[in-house]
């Protein structure tokens, strides 16, 4: 029951936002203040055993509705729950134009997102991944940027196809053993390790196209810095701090116990494009001079290490990668905070048009120096946590090349020092951009920094709570 | 007293988070008493502590659990903090210089408008370096490690708006990672092996299981790639003089006295390690003394004050690193605790001048400054017959030390370090006698406005004067007292290598040769000062006073091609390749599309989307159906 009520409740203030558009921002406050209180409760409650639920759905199609949640599906509810709460309270009314429809957009997202991290059945899985994907798409044609339109195109045509890829895979999956739970997960469990390695080998790829899209892996990471760029940034923070976290979850839920030949089969190599990733994306951010395309490219490489551990696949690396999905959610949601703020304030993306923002607003630099710090994993914030974990984990891999792909991931730690302290000096630092009077943050924005930066302290100084949650 | 420990990393920890979170509210006067008091309280925590420590009745090192840090699996790091002889005596080091430096700076930055800032990155500094010094296993002291290198980019980037400032501390901070990458292999490495990280645990195991030097080595390698970036060896050294950039007080305590020696007490720390891995201890000698050669002959050539006492510290740090190497641990701490005391001495005299004449810090422009300024010429002048190696002085003992050592290890090693100690006693005294004798060259207005600094800076200076004489005391060589205090105290917890022993003889010889040479070095230093005349350098001096090119160096072979590599993949894979290939896979679908227009007379976009909608439609009324 708590996990329906957790789906419906966004689901019940998507619609009522639209029936009465101007209590939209408190349903969606209220909405998710509440989810975030359901998903701390399972949390803390996760030790006496997952929380699940099953009942027939489309029995002829051998699809289920059943929803299943343990310590890695209530780690990611919480974390959507949190960080739709955070956008909802940042979000000025004023500013955005038809404010009930985007409302009612991001908790429909969100209804679609808490599905994908607590579906048990492969289709309803399915069914919630697209949930996701739609409303995504109308805020950022409507509401994006000036080229929104082309940029939305390309971001639907890769994950669209990507979709399309997982569908043809699961039905062909669904079609083995067809029966009125065909799609449940035990049920995928058996028939993928059922089949032969030629076919897990191949279903591995229709999958992993439309996983490594969304998080996105390199060569297939294109859409992203598009994308972010011209998404507003309430989308941004959707797309960056929850939807990426959907394709790797999925390779942890789905693909590595459905086809696990098919994953060791591509393991080696998947860890070599996600180290490649992290270079490649490493060494364009240092190049880069528009703080959101800077961020995107962060981002890959930071999703590079954690799908690199993914697939280095031991306990360690596991547990790092779970944790590491949490923080790196709060720490980017973090970042885009910050740069809608600055992007308000001086209306330009360019870094090298920005600069000494410590003299002008010493508050909002306090914040970004902090969460700067934490995204490139500063011990004592929640970035260190988890990232050294993922480092052990890679290095105590039993593959032969491991001390190479920890000391190639490694380099990332350097050159990401680069890049931030880069964008740092030309954003925070130097001298100010302009001479007019910038107002520092206001009260909303410092309270929705203010539960950022508290959660990158304290999960940076104490992380055990979510090291336990994770491990369940 | 022991177990109250904690109390010191707490206080500076509270002083941070009363100046951080009050930086635009607390009055400038207010923000330094809260900052000095929190160190001078911890300081006496430390004492007390100490104390203990030194009493026979304190058996091994104390352990102390406070919570779990990380816990995966068989992966467990507690949260813990251990006090033994070594962190004892960099406790009081680093609280005790801390102390007179914070209060100096209530003077020193009285006039600058970030001083609460100033105070609350100061005291976070100190915390850092106190984690870093009290862990008891190598993540806390990673903790400290990389909290040091945030303070001190914070503060050499403190006067933020100056764009070679902030060059500077992103050059440290970057370099400091690349080093700390070579730390975090070494902890992995520790940890695939060992399976722990706490100093306790893995020194006992090693001391007790089979013999494994290729593995020893690996590890006690990785970990000096770490000291290299902290403690600025070669080849990652170039960050310290840029650190100069900082407000003079956070040169001597950070880069000088404090921070920059946590790559000693790391591999003192490890010494167990370190005795099992011959090959990585022959590395840092050589490491050690081809930097403490190269910094000493940049030094000769520079004409900023602070430069030539920042390649100074590099070149000090060279000479401790060779006592490493040799197996003289204990040594290298001695020299490190010297160090601290005349380094921050000069420091801090060079922040009096700089202080006394406008901001000015060539020395070429100074001259004469000892008449109006007799406190800091006299303390400075200690100070740089501490670091020459004059008996008596602090430096003499522990540089003797490393000298003796050397010499019994290897004479050309004691040759190559005599010539290294030469030129430290002919750039100090050119940089001494230039500063303060013959007559002023600066401008009449910065003439008119010299003046002695106010109390709360010369006090801090003739303590450390103080120190600076009688701080050697606390290790006599043998050729004097047979008992040396500081080796026996530190002997429960550091291990040192068997050495060589010198006879009374030779020691006494070798000593006679050192101070001669040094003594002739300082009448060469006098002489050539005399003419004051600066013309541009050729051959030799010209290389360097542009400090041997090592930084054009470095930009033409890693930074140039790296920025080349990035546009390269920016402009060429990113979009004219992966992302031209996915765009016209778009445009062949729109043109596709055109192409079966009559079927469907829509917008690509569009019809994909009704497509998907269709599909969520047929689920939802299916949803529906079984719902009622």
């Amino acid at each position: 029951m708590i996990l329906i009520t957790l789906l419906a409740l966004p689901f019940v203030a998507a619609l009522l936002s639209l029936l009465v558009p101007k209590q939209a921002k408190i349903l969606a406050l209220v909405s998710s203040a509440l989810a975030v209180l359901i998903t701390l409760y399972m949390s803390m409650h996760i030790a006496e055993g997952a929380f699940t639920i099953a009942q027939a759905w489309l029995p002829d199609l051998g699809i289920q509705f059943a929803l299943h949640a343990d310590g890695l599906s209530c780690s990611l509810s919480l974390l959507t729950a949190l960080v739709s709460f955070l956008v909802f309270l940042n979000l000025n009314n004023k500013e955005v134009p038809k404010a009930a429809s985007f409302y009612s957009l991001l908790l429909f997202a969100q209804t679609g997102l808490m599905g994908v991290f607590l579906a048990s059945d492969a289709m309803l899985f399915y069914f919630f991944w697209e949930l996701a994907l739609i409303p995504i798409y109308f805020l950022s044609s409507i509401w994006g940027g000036e080229n929104r339109i082309k940029v939305t195109f390309k971001f639907f045509i890769y994950t669209f196809i990507g979709s399309l890829m997982m569908l043809a895979g699961l039905i062909y999956l669904g079609l083995q053993t067809p029966g009125a739970d065909a799609f449940s997960y035990h049920a995928l469990v058996a028939v993928g390790n059922s089949l032969s390695n030629t076919q897990q080998i191949s279903l591995f790829v229709l999958f992993f196209l439309a996983f490594a899209i969304k998080m996105p892996i390199f060569p297939f990471h294109t859409w992203q810095p598009d994308a972010y760029d011209e998404a507003p940034t309430s989308v941004t923070i959707f797309l960056s701090a929850l939807m990426v976290k959907m394709g790797l979850y999925a390779v942890l839920r789905w693909l590595m116990p459905v086809l696990p030949e098919g994953v060791s089969y591509w393991s080696n190599t998947v860890i070599i494009l996600s180290i490649i990733g992290i270079l490649y994306a490493s060494i364009i951010a240092l190049q880069q001079t528009n703080i959101k395309r800077f961020i995107a490219y962060s981002s890959i490489a930071h999703m590079g290490l954690m799908c690199a551990a993914a697939f280095v696949q031991n306990d360690l690396a596991l547990h790092g990668v779970k944790i590491q999905m949490f923080m790196h959610g709060i720490n980017i949601a973090g970042m885009w905070l910050v740069v809608s703020i600055i992007e308000n304030r001086y209306h330009t993306k360019d870094m090298n048009a920005l600069g000494g923002i410590a003299s002008t607003m010493p508050k909002l630099a306090i914040a970004f120096v902090i969460i700067s710090f934490a995204n490139i994993a500063l011990p004592l914030t929640n970035g260190f946590v988890g990232e050294f974990i993922l480092f052990a984990g890679i290095f105590s891999s039993a593959n032969p090349n491991h001390v190479l792909y920890m000391v190639l991931a490694g380099l990332g730690v350097i050159l990401g020092a680069a890049y931030t302290l880069r964008m740092l000096q030309k954003v925070v630092f130097g001298t100010a951009s302009t001479t007019q009077a910038v107002k520092d943050l206001s009260i909303n924005e410092w309270c929705v920094l203010a539960i950022v930066l508290s959660l990158i302290i304290a999960l940076g100084v104490y992380a055990k709570p979510l090291l336990i949650l994770t491990s369940f | 007293m022991i177990q109250y420990s904690y109390l010191i990393p707490l206080f500076p920890l509270l002083g941070f988070l009363i100046n951080g979170l009050g930086w635009n509210k607390i009055p400038k006067s207010l923000a330094g008493v809260i900052g000095s008091s929190s160190i001078l309280a911890s300081f006496v925590v430390s004492l007390a502590v100490f104390v203990e420590v030194l009493s026979p009745s304190f058996q091994g090192p104390f352990v102390q659990h406070y919570f779990d840090f990380i816990q995966s699996g068989t992966l467990y790091i507690p949260f813990a903090f251990q006090i033994d002889a070594l962190s004892a005596s960099f406790l009081l080091i680093i609280t005790g210089i801390g102390f007179l430096i914070h209060v100096y700076s209530t003077s020193y930055m009285h006039d600058d408008e970030g001083m609460v800032k100033y105070f609350a990155y100061l005291n976070l500094f100190i915390f850092s370096m106190l984690l870093l010094v009290m862990g008891a296993n190598y993540i806390i002291m990673f903790i400290g490690w990389e909290g040091v290198g945030l303070c001190s980019y914070l503060l050499i980037g403190f006067w933020f708006k100056n764009h070679a400032y902030t060059d500077a501390a992103k050059k440290a901070f970057v370099m400091n990672r690349i080093g700390d990458l070579g730390f975090l292999v070494g902890m992995l490495l520790v940890l695939y092996h060992f399976h722990t990280l706490s100093y306790q645990e893995l020194f006992d195991t090693i001391q007790s299981s089979a013999d494994q030097t290729n593995m020893y080595t690996a590890i006690a390698i990785c970990f000096f790639i770490g000291a290299m970036g902290k403690s600025a060896q070669i080849p990652l050294y170039t960050w310290l003089p840029d650190a100069m950039a900082g407000p003079t007080p956070v040169s001597a305590l950070i880069h000088a006295a404090t921070m920059v020696t946590a790559g000693i007490y790391m591999i003192a720390r490890s010494s167990v390690l370190y005795n099992l891995a011959p090959i990585a201890l022959d590395l840092i000698t050589w490491i050690g003394l081809a930097t403490a050669l190269l910094a000493a002959s940049i030094a000769i050539k520079q004409n900023d004050i602070k430069k030539v006492l920042a390649y100074s510290t590099v070149s000090q740090l060279g000479f401790m690193f060779v006592a490493i190497g040799m197996g003289a641990y204990t040594t290298a701490v001695f020299h490190v605790i010297t160090h601290a005391f005349f380094k921050a001495l000069l420091f801090l005299g060079s922040g009096s001048v700089i202080h006394a004449i406008g901001g000015e810090q060539d020395i070429r422009f100074m001259g004469g400054l000892g008449k109006k300024m007799p406190i800091t010429k006299i303390t400075f002048l200690i100070g740089c017959l501490a670091i020459a190696g004059i008996p008596g002085f602090a430096g003499f003992f522990s540089k003797d030390e490393i000298l003796a050592h050397a010499y019994a290890q290897q004479p050309l090693l004691f040759v190559a370090l005599l010539i290294g100690a030469l030129m430290t006693a002919f750039y100090m005294f050119r940089l001494y006698f230039l500063t303060f004798t013959g007559s002023f060259r600066g401008t009449e207005e910065q003439a008119h406005h010299i003046h002695e600094s106010p109390k709360a800076m010369t006090i801090p200076l003739m303590v450390l004067a103080l120190f600076s004489i009688i701080g050697g005391y606390i290790g006599l060589p043998k050729v004097i007292s047979e008992k040396h205090w500081l080796h026996d105290f530190l002997s429960t917890a550091v291990t040192e290598k068997e050495l060589h022993e010198l006879s009374h003889a030779t020691e006494w010889m070798l000593m006679g040769v050192s101070v001669g040479l040094v003594v002739v070095m300082i009448a060469l230093a006098y002489k050539a000062t005399q003419k004051a005349q600066f013309s541009a350098a050729k051959g030799l001096g010209k290389v360097l006073e542009h400090k041997w090119y090592v930084d054009e160096l470095y930009q033409a072979i890693i930074l140039t091609p790296l920025n080349h590599l990035g546009i390269f993949l920016q402009q060429i894979i990113e979009k004219s390749g992966i992302d031209a290939l996915v765009n016209n896979i778009g445009t062949s679908i729109q043109w596709l599309s055109t192409r079966v227009r009559l079927l469907q007379s829509g917008i690509v976009g569009s019809y994909i989307f009704v497509m998907v909608l269709g599909i969520i439609l047929l689920l939802s009324i299916g949803f529906l159906s079984t719902i009622l």
